[in-house]
Order: structure tokens, then C-alpha cells, then sequence
């Protein structure tokens, strides 16, 4: 006993020891850390160089954790009323971004014989953008008082309230749950988000004023505590953990959510970072091979639809050529919402590892891709207008 | 002038204005309190030729700056027919001596004959200040008198 965690916690440092790297190198060319730690865990996991055992237990866990402090942070950083008057604004957009995106992904995956839950996992896949990356990469590219910028961001509000009612239904699709029992999910995830809307709206401050705490142990261990429990139950009633932590953070709003994001922000990194890895971990290097080629058509397609549909929202806003290229460009990326959706279709072991193998591939290239892709839109738009830049 | 304020979800608010010439400025303020300057570009008004990060006093200073414009403006009006007398505006730096001290402390009518007209802070302009006015970094001081007593008050307010 002694022994065996003695070497988990080799193996843990280790893990840890070699993601700081790699974030460090990440940080230092301007990239977003996943790919590096999906490329990581794919290193380490069944097939690749090492393999790693004793860990399977922990990492599993902490992986969930992480994804319910992503989506819980995800909540946090909107309002319920940013939600709302997103919602409003963007829906024609939105509804034409869940059309373009989800599509390619879905046929791809008909065409591949994965059926129609594998079409459900696979669409889902390619039509959420990384609202980490995309806000990452607007805020280092100085672009947060650009004119498309509110364009790009309620684009994403609408896409992170759409996952708020895609995942109660692939968690009941995956579990085989039947048609009237998938409708019933839907049914239950739809009045929880509007209960949970409209309480925010009403009586955030009342919700934040519970949470909320001077002592930071105490912050801290309600929040988590809170979380963990919404989440649980969620996933108890068909909903997805996800959801409900998403859910949790919506409904926490003004200076507590400001300081629960400060606190929390620290532990999300490490635990969804644990996430990335553990989905690397969890696919064999040597089953991406065959589906390269199919990743690299999904990706110049979806990027292609990703341009389309935030050129077209940027156009409705009356912002100029070059604005919707940015716009456009500044939605290719997908990353951690992608991996989380492969990553509930893997553990539900309802798809195939070709899928998941696909997903993986797919995710890595957008998430270099995208970023790249936001800073050649604008010179790249320059050179087809015959534009030179102006210094001021 | 209308000031359009547009929400991004999840950053925070940005305020501008398109001035007569076309250009976009104004601010980005973040969550956290965070403020950006902006400012558009001429040939692709959508975009942000800079956005500069700036402290809280930083951005109180610049306020004051543009505030006080008229109200100079208004008093260099007022003596154009006196020759010889000059308005002038002054900064208190984080590091001037009078930083946290009463405006009487600098002796200004005395030893330079400069009278101190007003005092600018947040925007707000402060009238005829008296001499228990406390100054405190990011004050504008409105000034009027002869070139050469400015130019002491301004080496009194910088270096005491």
C-alpha cells in the first residue's frame, strides 16, 4: 500500500511537472496550453511511450471535477441578464451558427457509418468555439473595444446557453435512454434553465449573498461544496453535471461571482488541465493515423463555416469588411467544450474510438488553427482589398 | 454628444463617441475594474489603432486634461486684452510634495503672486479653491498669473 502510493504520487508530480512545461511553452509562442496537454496525455496514455498505471482512479475524479469548474466558471463570468439580451440579439445569428457548425460534423459522421448518435456527438463537436480561446485571443490581439468584438461574444453566450440544453440531451442519448425519456430530459433541462434564469434574474442577489462569505475557506468550501452538489443531483435527474454547475454559476452574480471567479479560477486551470490530459490518456496515438485525413477536411470545412457565420452576424451590425473577417476568424477555434462533449461520449462507451480518435485530432488542429487563423484574417482581408495598413 | 455604451458579455462594458472627424474613442472598462483607452482607426473605424491600459489615476488625470480645456480656454478668453497675464494648467504628480497637503502649504500667492482659480479632480471642477483644500495626486490646478510666476509655481508644486 505504502508502496503503490508512493508511485502515484511520482506519477502525479511527474504528470503535473511536465504540463507546467508545456504550458510555460505554450505561453511562450502564444498558444492555447490544450492541444499541448491533449498531445501530452496521448504521449502517456494506452499506446503511447509510457503507460501509466495507479493513476486511472484520481485522474478520473479530478477530470470530472475539472469539468464542472469549467462550465461553473463558465456560468460565472456571464449575468443572467447579459444572457438574456445576448440571446435576444444574436438568436438569428445563433440559429444560423448551430446550422453551419453542426452539420459538418454530423454528416461526416453519418458518412462515416458512426450513426445517429455519433452524428449527435460528432455535430456538437464542431460547432462550439472555445469561448476560452476566442476571449484569450481578443483580448491579447487588443481587440475588446473593436466594433465586431460584442458581435463575436454574444455569438458565444448563445453558443454556452445552447450547450446548457444540448448536453442534458446527449447525456440521455448516450445513456440509451428512449425517445420519450430523451424528451423528458429535454423537457426538465428546459424549465430548469428557465427557473434558473429567471431566479437570477429576480433574486441573484439573494443566491450570491448565501454563497457569499468574507472567510475565503469558507468561500471556497460552499462553492465547491454547492457545485459538486448541483452537479451531482443534475446528473442524477439525466441533466448533466455539466449543466448544472454552468447553472450555479449563472445564478451567482455581481461581486460574489467576481471573487468566487478570482478564487476558483487557480483550481479550474489544474483540474481541467487533469481533463485534457486524462482524454489524451484515455485515446490511443496510434487510431489518429487513419482519421487524419477526415479531421483535416472537418476543420477546413468548419473553418470555412465558422468565417461565414460570424462575417454574416458582423455584416447584420453594419461593421465593415475587415471587422467580419476578424469576427469570423476569432470563431474558428474549439477546444475545451469539444473535448468535454467527446469526452462524456467516451466514458459512455456509446461511440466508437475512431470517433473519439477523430474528435481528438479535430480539436488539436482548431485550437492551434484558431488563433493563427484571428491574426491572418485581418492581412489576409488587407491583401484581397488591396489594402495597405494605415498607421493611424 | 451621445456616449454609446455597449455590453460584452462576460469582459465587461465599452463607452465611445465618433467625433465630428470620424474617429471612435473611448474606454473599455473590464470586470475587475480594469480600464482600456481606445482609439479607432482612421482607415477601419470597426478596429482599435491602441487600447491603452490605464490605473485608475492615470484615467482621473486624463479626465481632468480634456475637462479642463474649456475652462483655460474660457479664462486665456478672459485676459487676452490684459497683456502679460497667462493661464496655465499644473498636474500634481504622485510625487509632488503637495500630494496629501493642504493648497495654503504652497504659499503660492505669496511667493510667486500666481492666484490658483481651480482645481480640477474626476471631472469635477472645484471653484476658487480655499487655502485648507487638501490636493492630492491626479489634481489639475487651474493658475493665472505673469510667465514668469507660473513658471516658479510650477517648479514649486513639482519640487517643493
Amino acid at each position: 500500500m505504502e508502496n503503490h502510493s508512493a508511485l502515484v504520487l511520482i506519477e502525479l508530480g511527474a504528470v503535473f511537472l511536465g504540463l507546467g512545461i508545456l504550458g510555460r511553452l505554450a505561453g511562450r509562442i502564444g498558444l492555447s496550453p490544450i492541444p499541448l496537454y491533449l498531445i501530452g496525455g496521448l504521449f502517456f496514455g494506452q499506446g503511447g511511450f509510457v503507460e501509466l498505471d495507479g493513476l486511472e482512479e484520481f485522474s478520473q475524479i479530478a477530470s470530472e471535477i475539472g469539468v464542472i469548474l469549467l462550465l461553473l466558471l463558465l456560468g460565472l463570468e456571464y449575468t443572467a441578464g447579459e444572457l438574456v439580451t445576448g440571446l435576444k440579439q444574436s438568436w438569428m445569428a445563433g440559429v444560423l451558427d448551430i446550422l453551419l457548425n453542426f452539420l459538418p460534423g454530423a454528416i461526416i459522421a453519418l458518412v462515416l457509418g458512426w450513426g445517429g448518435v455519433g452524428a449527435l456527438v460528432l455535430g456538437g463537436v464542431t460547432y462550439i468555439s472555445s469561448s476560452g480561446i476566442v476571449a484569450k485571443v481578443l483580448t491579447d490581439l487588443g481587440r475588446l473595444g473593436n466594433r465586431e468584438t460584442p458581435v463575436i461574444l454574444s455569438l458565444l453566450v448563445f453558443e454556452d446557453l445552447a450547450m446548457a440544453i444540448y448536453l442534458p440531451i446527449l447525456t440521455t442519448v448516450l445513456a440509451g435512454v428512449s425517445f420519450a425519456g430523451g424528451l423528458q430530459a429535454v423537457g426538465i433541462s428546459l424549465v430548469v434553465v428557465t427557473i434558473v434564469l429567471v431566479i437570477a434574474l429576480r433574486f441573484g442577489r439573494t443566491v450570491s449573498a448565501i454563497v457569499d462569505s468574507k472567510d475565503r475557506e469558507v468561500f471556497l468550501l460552499t462553492l465547491i461544496g454547492g457545485a459538486l452538489l448541483v452537479a451531482g443531483l443534475a446528473a442524477a435527474m439525466q441533466v448533466s453535471a455539466a449543466v448544472g454547475a454552468f447553472l450555479l454559476g449563472i445564478a451567482i452574480s455581481g461581486a460574489t461571482a467576481t471573487n468566487a471567479t478570482r478564487l476558483l479560477e487557480p483550481l479550474r486551470d489544474l483540474f481541467a488541465a487533469i481533463f485534457f490530459v486524462v482524454f489524451g490518456l484515455n485515446t490511443d496515438p496510434s487510431t489518429i493515423p487513419p482519421v487524419l485525413g477526415y479531421a483535416l477536411l472537418l476543420a477546413a470545412i468548419t473553418a470555412v463555416t465558422k468565417v461565414a457565420t460570424g462575417w454574416w452576424a458582423a455584416k447584420r451590425q453594419g461593421v465593415g469588411r475587415l471587422g467580419r473577417a476578424r469576427a469570423g476568424a476569432a470563431l474558428i477555434a474549439r477546444g475545451e467544450f469539444s473535448i468535454v462533449i467527446a469526452g462524456l461520449a467516451v466514458a459512455s462507451g456509446a461511440i466508437t474510438d475512431e470517433l473519439a480518435a477523430l474528435a481528438t485530432a479535430y480539436v488539436l488542429l482548431m485550437a492551434i488553427l484558431g488563433p493563427i487563423a484571428a491574426r491572418l484574417a485581418e492581412p489576409a482581408m488587407r491583401l484581397v482589398l488591396r489594402m495597405a495598413p494605415q498607421s493611424a | 454628444m451621445k456616449v454609446e455604451e455597449t455590453p460584452l458579455p462576460g469582459i465587461g462594458v465599452r463607452k465611445d463617441i465618433v467625433t465630428a472627424s470620424g474617429r471612435r474613442i473611448g474606454t473599455v472598462t473590464q470586470r475587475d475594474g480594469e480600464t482600456e483607452l481606445i482609439v479607432s482607426r482612421a482607415d477601419d473605424p470597426d478596429a482599435c489603432l491602441a487600447s491603452i491600459p490605464l490605473t485608475a489615476e492615470e484615467a482621473s488625470a486624463l479626465g481632468n486634461l480634456l475637462g479642463s480645456h474649456e475652462i483655460v480656454a474660457q479664462l486665456t478668453e478672459d485676459h487676452r486684452d490684459l497683456p502679460g497675464v497667462n493661464t496655465r494648467q499644473f498636474l500634481i504628480d504622485v510625487d509632488s510634495p503637495y500630494d496629501g497637503r493642504k493648497l495654503g502649504d504652497t504659499k503660492m500667492r505669496t511667493r510667486t503672486s500666481v492666484s490658483l482659480v481651480a482645481v480640477l479632480r474626476r471631472g469635477q471642477v472645484q471653484a476658487s479653491p480655499t487655502p485648507d483644500f487638501m490636493l492630492a495626486a491626479g489634481d489639475l490646478l487651474v493658475a493665472v498669473g505673469t510667465s514668469e510666476g507660473l513658471d516658479a509655481a510650477a517648479e514649486i508644486l513639482s519640487g517643493g
